[in-house]
């Protein structure tokens, strides 16, 4: 069976919600939509205090290249404009909106008929993603319309699917494949036009055996989509290790996958691109996992962007005594929070609640040089190494191995029998380097 | 909801791995051969490993807890390791007060005095060795026979080691063919019942531990195959140059501890390479080095200098040899 052949783990998979349907979350009373939800420039708002927004009305408006627009994901009055904390524990600029109704926009498409024909050719296709400010679902939120518009000079041969969900825990993914099936090879198909490939690939973790024998009987419908079994094996989902385990080529270090002919999307994004497009439903809601080993019943939720974390636990009654850690993300690169007052945005794809007992790390020790995290490493790099380095502060020499190349999956931090918190320190390596990059090409 | 929570950088899971999990994995994978060294050597080699054993965990407890004072973490297994490992690479008629030093030597000189597991360069059981080779060679050199000096602890009936044989044999110009009389069987080589170091002898008992350290994955192959096949091949190619001077390469593999060392003692994570290709690399520089040892050296066994040699290259090998990368770009 395919997978990527450097490195890699195998963390326990705690898929405790994949049987869960997904579910449609209630409107809150107000929702705070931060100004900063994309990879890139932070959005520009164009609505005032006291302006009646609609849902799918636009708010802000994605001014630099890679930005995004941002929408309205309920009718109501804005409250205001103002700093609020968002996932990252900075405080940042959201449009705080106060719900009143459920009105929607004339022209978005709310029926649940399942529009096949693709009607718009591929700039217009482009244009109305950028329009409706999808961006990577997969957690790296990078506004699509960028990667739709292939640089001169290249040429996409693949469009890669992602339908890995290699995080354990999480299974928004895993419950779209499974539910909108449909609508998820449309938007495929949408991408592949816009993109110009005769091919896409979906690579799907084989636990998800449903999902993999749903798209495989639906595909046969269409053109040029070919689903594939993978091997459990994390982090699967990093593109590079994606496009490494299906067709077999390495993506050169410090480059884009269109290096080799790819471009990836996650499912989650290729269902977004089919509601833009099919639907004219700009981005305003996504699929979160609310999960956990104490959660009485983990599950699927479909979420309006700017619905407080709290109202979402409260609402899936998922906030257990002794809990002791709450993720945003799953367990590998999730981001633990700090407070449960922060808006839904898009890149959110799962919640991971933890019991206090499994909060803390592991007491650290001596390194004993034992090469665990240089096996572990799906870039092929040396963890222990990196972070000895960057505990020197000799941060000239992390560049020179490469610590630009490291994707902080943790896949050494996870493997470390002495407990050692090497990602942390290869993370201020990180840091340290693209300032030192910075400065470089400043001169 | 009001409620305070841990926050840390990802990953926020860790797999089942430990320190303690691979040293006593390392422990149980010494229990076969420790058994046939009790088999050969009776009460005397059960009261070396016990007292090794036991002055190692003490020395290490000492250091850690008041000159240190640092958390003492002895219950990681790794002094276990080097006090069973000390007392497999020695005699079992080894007077007690000398296995006593060699356990300081190894664990407070080799060990602590840079820092502790993890941070030592060298072996610390083959520098425990190597110094009471040097210091007591007429007690570190007189090996008891097997089997009949099973209640004896100290006085036992000893004889030379089959490579001290051959090598006193050479030297005196005699030939391998008139040797071999006085050499014990390949069978008995291959199970261990030879004169020798304690833990050393039998092979069999030492390559079982070996494969259950695979296939734990707390080793990978290539130090043991690379070290083991370079002496093979090597005395190969001289045995077949001149059979007469040269003896068969397979013997070279059962005697003396050549399978002790490359099965455990080279593939020490502490102080071996850290990729793949420096692990091959180290394996053949082991193995060559026992060979000249073995063959031109002064004395008749190799296997702890060339590891120890070996040891002080790592930081080289490891710099010069590393592991693949993804995406590599040619320069």
């Amino acid at each position: 069976m395919k997978t990527f052949n450097l490195g890699g783990v195998h963390p326990e998979e705690n898929k405790l919600s994949g049987n869960s349907p997904i579910k449609v979350c209630s409107i809150p009373t107000t929702v705070s939509i931060p100004l900063a939800q994309n990879l890139g420039a932070a959005s520009v708002p164009i609505v005032a205090k006291g302006e009646k927004v609609k849902v799918g009305q636009l708010i802000a408006k994605g001014e630099a290249f890679i930005s995004s627009n941002i929408h309205s994901s309920v009718s109501g009055t804005v409250l205001k404009i103002d700093d609020i904390m968002d996932a990252s524990g900075y405080r940042k600029k959201a449009i705080i909106i106060n719900v009143e109704g459920d009105e929607w926009l004339e022209e978005i498409d709310r029926s649940a008929d399942i529009k096949r024909e693709i009607s718009y050719n591929k700039g217009e296709i482009v244009s109305i993603v950028k329009d409706s400010g999808v961006v990577g679902l997969g957690g790296a939120t990078f506004p699509t319309q960028v990667k739709l518009m292939v640089p001169e000079g290249k040429k996409a041969e693949y469009l890669i699917i992602n339908g890995v969900e290699c995080e354990p825990y999480l299974t928004s993914d895993h419950r779209l494949m499974l539910e909108k099936g449909e609508e998820l090879l449309i938007g495929i198909s949408i991408l592949m036009k816009a993109l110009d490939v005769s091919k896409a690939l979906i690579g799907i973790e084989n636990n998800k055996q449903d999902a993999i024998a749903n798209l495989k009987k639906l595909a046969v419908n269409y053109k040029g989509i070919e689903v594939h079994e993978l091997q459990v094996k994390y982090p699967q989902g990093g593109e590079k290790q994606l496009i490494k385990a299906l067709i077999n080529r390495e993506v050169p270090s410090g480059k884009l996958p269109i290096e080799v002919g790819c471009v990836v999307n996650n499912v989650g994004t290729a269902f977004a691109v089919y509601e833009a497009v099919q639907k004219k439903k700009p981005l305003i809601e996504r699929v979160v996992t609310i999960t956990g080993k104490t959660v009485k019943n983990p599950s699927n939720y479909m979420v309006r962007i700017g619905t407080p974390l709290s109202f979402l636990l409260s609402e899936a009654d998922s906030m257990p005594e002794g809990t002791g850690k709450v993720i945003n993300g799953g367990p590998m690169m999730g981001k633990a929070l700090t407070t449960l007052e922060i808006p839904v945005v898009k890149g959110m794809s799962g919640v991971v609640i933890m019991p206090e007992g499994e909060a803390k790390r592991p007491n650290a020790y001596n390194c004993i040089r034992c090469g665990k995290c240089i096996s572990a490493c799906p870039m092929g790099l040396e963890p222990y190494l990196i972070a000895l380095m960057s505990e020197q502060n000799k941060f000239e020499s992390c560049e020179g191995e490469r610590v630009m190349d490291c994707m902080e999956c943790g896949s050494c931090s996870f493997t470390c029998p002495s407990g050692r918190p090497l990602l942390d320190m290869i993370r201020v390596s990180k840091n340290k380097v693209s300032q030192i990059i910075r400065l470089r090409s400043n001169k | 909801m009001s409620n305070v929570f841990v926050v840390s950088g990802s990953p926020h899971v860790h797999g089942d791995y430990s320190v303690k999990k691979i040293m006593w994995g390392v422990v149980l994978a010494l229990v076969p051969a420790m058994l046939v060294s009790f088999w050969y050597f009776g009460i005397g080699a059960i009261s070396i490993t016990l007292v090794a054993v036991s002055s190692c965990l003490f020395f290490e407890y000492v250091i850690q807890k008041y000159f240190l004072k640092q958390e003492v973490t002895v219950s990681d297994g790794s002094a276990v390791i080097t006090g069973v490992l000390l007392a497999f690479n020695v005699p079992s008629n080894l007077p007690i007060w000398m296995m006593i030093i060699g356990s300081f030597v190894a664990i407070v000189i080799a060990k602590m005095s840079y820092g502790g597991l993890g941070k030592n360069p060298f072996n610390p059981a083959l520098i425990g060795r190597v110094f009471l080779l040097i210091a007591f060679p007429v007690d570190m050199t007189s090996w008891p026979l097997p089997i009949v000096n099973r209640t004896v602890l100290c006085d036992a009936v000893t004889g030379p080691t089959s490579l001290g044989i051959l090598k006193e044999g050479i030297s005196k110009g005699e030939s391998v063919s008139t040797l071999a009389s006085n050499l014990p069987a390949y069978t008995d080589l291959f199970i261990g019942n030879m004169g020798g170091s304690l833990g050393e002898v039998s092979a069999i008992a030492l390559i079982i531990g070996g494969l259950y350290m695979l296939f734990k994955k707390i080793i990978t192959w290539h130090i043991p195959v690379s070290y083991i096949l370079t002496v093979f091949v090597f005395t190969g190619i001289l045995n077949l140059v001149n059979p007469e001077i040269y003896i068969d390469p397979v013997f070279h593999l059962l005697t003396g501890g050549l399978m002790l060392g490359a099965i455990f003692m080279a593939t020490d994570m502490v102080t071996s390479p850290m990729s793949y290709k420096g692990m091959l690399v180290f394996g053949i520089g082991c193995g060559v080095l026992t060979a000249l040892i073995r063959i031109w050296g002064a004395y008749p066994e190799g296997v702890s200098f060339a590891i120890l040699i070996m040891n002080t290259t790592v930081p080289l090998i490891n710099k010069g040899f590393k592991p693949k990368q993804f995406g590599e770009v040619n320069k």
